[in-house]
C-alpha cells in the first residue's frame, strides 16, 4: 500500500468513526436521560447526570410499573413468534402448491398475493378491523391468523421464487416410493427451503415486533403490545407524563432488538438484501 | 404427481388463502365500496356516489396539504438517503479497517420500530431546539426536517447494505481492466461501477420512495401532525379522518383509495423500469 492510499484510508477511517458517533448519539441521549430524575430531563437534556440528578434505576422501575411493560413484552413475543411460525409453515406450503399445481386458479391466487404487497394498510384498515372483530380475531392469539393473512403476500412471493428453482426429481422419487404429499413436503422440500425460511422469518419478525397500528386498532389498549404501550404512555393527563420512566421504556424496548441483532446480524443483513432484491 | 398434490388443496393452500381472503381481500373490496358511501360502521353504509372524493379534494384542506407535505418529504428523503448511503457503500468496500463494525452501527437504527424511533428523535430535536427556547411543534418546517433526519437515520444503513451487495457483485476483473487501460478513479466509478449497480439503484429508489410515502408510525410519534396538522403526512391524515372526526369515515375511505392508487402507480412505474432494465441486460 503506498503512502497516499494509506493517508486516504486514514481520513476515511476518521470520517467513518465520526459518523458512527453521530449515528449512536440519539440512542446515547436516551440512555443518558433514562438515569436522570424526571424533573431534570426537559430542562437540560444534554447534561450528564450528577449527584443531584442521578436516580439509578428508579426510572426503570417506574417505567415498567406505569406501562405494564412486562405483560406487553410477553404479548409482543407471543404474537411475533406465533405469527412468524404460522407464516413460515403455511406460506411455504401454499407456495409449493402454487408452483407444483399449474392451473388458472393457482395463477390467479399467486397474482392476488403479489397485488396485496402494494396496497397500503390505510386502504383496508377500517373494514379489516370490523371484519376481524366480528370473527373474534381481536385477541392476542386471534391476531396470529391476521398476521398470516397480511404476511402471506411477500412470503408466498419469496417462497415461490425459490421453489421454482428447485429440481422436482427428488420430490418425485419420494412420492414414487410411497410418500404422501404431506410427508414429501415436510421431509424433502421444507428442509431445502431453509435459506428462504430464514429470510421470511426475519423480515416478518422485524415487521410484527415493531408494528403499531394493527395491534392498536385490533387489540386496543387492554392487550397492548410494546409499540402500543410506548405510544399511549405519552398520552397521560397533560403535563403529568413521567419522562424519566418514558426514557427507561424506550431503552428497554431497544435492548432486545439490539441483542437479537448482534447475535443474528449475518442472517438479518442477508434476509434484508434477499427480501429487497426480490421484493 | 400434480394430481395427488391437488387433492391436498385444503391442507396446503387453504390456511394461508383463507387468512388472506378474510383479512385482505374482503376488506379491500369492502373498502372500495365504502368509499362511495356514508357510514359510521360497516353495517350502516348509504350510497352517496363520489361525494366523499369531492369532499376530500375540496372542503377538506388537510388532504391536499398532506399530499404536498408527503411529496416534498419523499423527494428530499429519497435524494439524501440514496446519495449518502451510496457514498458510504463506496467507502465501506475499500477495505478500510473496522468496515464490519461501521456497517453494524449504520444498519442498526433500521431495526428499531417506528414509534420508538419517533420518540428518540423527539427527545433529540427538542433538546437541540430547547437551547433556543423552542420545540418541534413551533413551526412546520422543524417537523419536516425532523422527519427527514429521522428517515435518513433509519434508512441509510439499510440502503447502504443493498448498495454494498451491488458493488461487491461488480467483477473485479472489469475494474482492473479499466484501470490497466488508464481509466481514472472517477471514470471507473462513472463508467464501470455505477452502470453495474443500476439494479441496486432501482431497488433502493423504490424502497425509499414507498417507505417515505407510506410513513405513519414515525410521523405519529415525532410530531403527531403538529402544529395544526401541518406536518401530518397522508397516512396520518387518513387515520385522523377515520378516527378523529365523527361522520367523516367515508371521506377517510375515499382518501385511502386515492392513496392506494398513488402507491400502485409508483409500484407500476417501478415494475416497468425494472422490466426494461432486465431486457437490456
Amino acid at each position: 500500500m503506498n503512502s497516499r492510499k494509506r493517508l486516504n484510508h486514514g481520513i476515511s477511517f476518521v470520517f467513518l468513526l465520526f459518523l458512527s458517533v453521530v449515528f449512536l448519539f440519539p440512542i446515547y441521549l436516551v440512555v443518558l436521560n433514562s438515569f436522570k430524575s424526571k424533573f431534570n430531563i426537559v430542562g437540560s437534556p444534554f447534561k450528564f447526570p450528577n449527584e443531584d440528578t442521578f436516580v439509578g434505576f428508579e426510572n426503570y422501575i417506574n417505567g415498567i410499573r406505569m406501562s405494564d411493560l412486562i405483560p406487553s413484552f410477553l404479548r409482543t413475543l407471543i404474537i411475533t413468534v406465533g405469527s412468524v411460525l404460522a407464516i413460515v409453515i403455511f406460506t411455504s406450503m401454499a407456495a409449493w402448491f402454487i408452483v407444483r399445481v399449474k392451473s388458472k386458479f393457482t395463477k390467479v391466487v399467486y397474482y392476488l398475493f403479489l397485488f396485496s404487497m402494494i396496497v397500503p394498510f390505510q386502504m383496508i384498515m377500517f373494514s379489516m378491523v370490523s371484519v376481524c372483530s366480528k370473527l373474534g380475531l381481536n385477541s392476542v392469539l386471534g391476531i396470529i391468523p391476521v398476521y398470516l393473512g397480511f404476511g402471506s403476500g411477500m412470503s408466498v412471493f419469496l417462497f415461490t421464487g425459490f421453489i421454482r428453482g428447485l429440481p422436482h426429481e427428488i420430490e418425485e422419487a419420494a412420492m414414487i416410493d410411497g410418500c404422501g404429499p404431506l410427508r414429501t413436503f415436510f421431509t424433502v422440500v421444507f428442509p431445502m427451503l431453509k435459506p428462504t425460511s430464514i429470510t421470511v422469518a426475519i423480515l416478518n419478525a422485524m415487521w410484527i415486533w415493531n408494528d403499531f397500528l394493527l395491534p392498536y386498532l385490533l387489540l386496543g389498549t387492554q392487550n397492548k403490545t410494546l409499540s402500543v404501550a410506548i405510544q399511549i404512555a405519552t398520552q397521560g393527563a397533560y403535563g403529568s407524563i413521567d419522562w424519566g420512566g418514558f426514557m427507561a421504556m424506550l431503552v428497554l424496548a431497544i435492548i432486545p432488538i439490539v441483542i437479537f441483532y448482534l447475535f443474528c446480524q449475518k442472517y438479518i443483513i442477508k434476509g434484508v438484501i434477499d427480501g429487497a432484491v426480490k421484493g | 404427481m400434480e394430481k395427488s398434490i391437488k387433492k391436498y388443496f385444503p391442507v396446503f393452500l387453504l390456511p394461508a388463502l383463507a387468512a388472506f381472503v378474510i383479512v385482505f381481500l374482503i376488506p379491500f373490496l369492502l373498502g372500495i365500496f365504502l368509499s362511495f358511501t356514508e357510514f359510521t360502521t360497516v353495517d350502516n353504509a348509504v350510497f352517496i356516489g363520489i361525494k366523499n372524493y369531492i369532499t376530500a379534494f375540496t372542503r377538506d384542506k388537510n388532504f391536499l396539504n398532506a399530499l404536498w407535505f408527503t411529496t416534498k418529504f419523499t423527494f428530499v428523503s429519497v435524494i439524501t438517503i440514496n446519495v449518502i448511503s451510496f457514498a458510504l457503500a463506496l467507502l465501506l468496500t475499500r477495505g478500510i479497517k473496522g468496515t464490519k463494525i461501521f456497517r453494524t452501527v449504520f444498519f442498526m437504527p433500521n431495526l428499531i420500530g417506528g414509534i420508538v424511533l419517533g420518540y428518540i428523535w423527539n427527545l433529540l430535536i427538542n433538546a437541540v431546539l430547547g437551547v433556543f427556547g423552542l420545540d418541534i411543534t413551533y413551526d412546520a418546517s422543524y417537523g419536516f426536517w425532523g422527519l427527514v433526519f429521522l428517515m435518513n437515520w433509519q434508512l441509510i444503513g439499510y440502503m447502504m447494505v443493498i448498495y454494498i451487495a451491488g458493488i461487491q457483485n461488480v467483477p473485479s476483473e472489469l475494474i482492473e481492466a479499466a484501470q490497466i487501460d488508464g481509466a481514472s478513479k472517477r471514470s471507473v466509478l462513472k463508467n464501470v461501477i455505477i452502470p453495474m449497480v443500476m439494479p441496486s439503484v432501482t431497488i433502493c429508489l423504490f424502497l425509499t420512495i414507498t417507505n417515505s410515502f407510506k410513513l405513519f408510525d414515525q410521523n405519529l410519534a415525532l410530531t403527531g401532525g403538529a402544529p395544526a396538522k401541518q406536518t401530518a403526512m397522508l397516512a396520518l391524515d387518513i387515520y385522523n379522518t377515520f378516527y378523529g372526526r365523527i361522520g367523516y369515515q367515508g371521506v377517510g375511505q375515499a382518501k385511502a383509495v386515492v392513496f392506494f392508487i398513488i402507491v400502485a402507480v409508483i409500484a407500476f412505474i417501478q415494475l416497468k423500469i425494472t422490466g426494461q432494465k432486465e431486457e437490456e441486460a
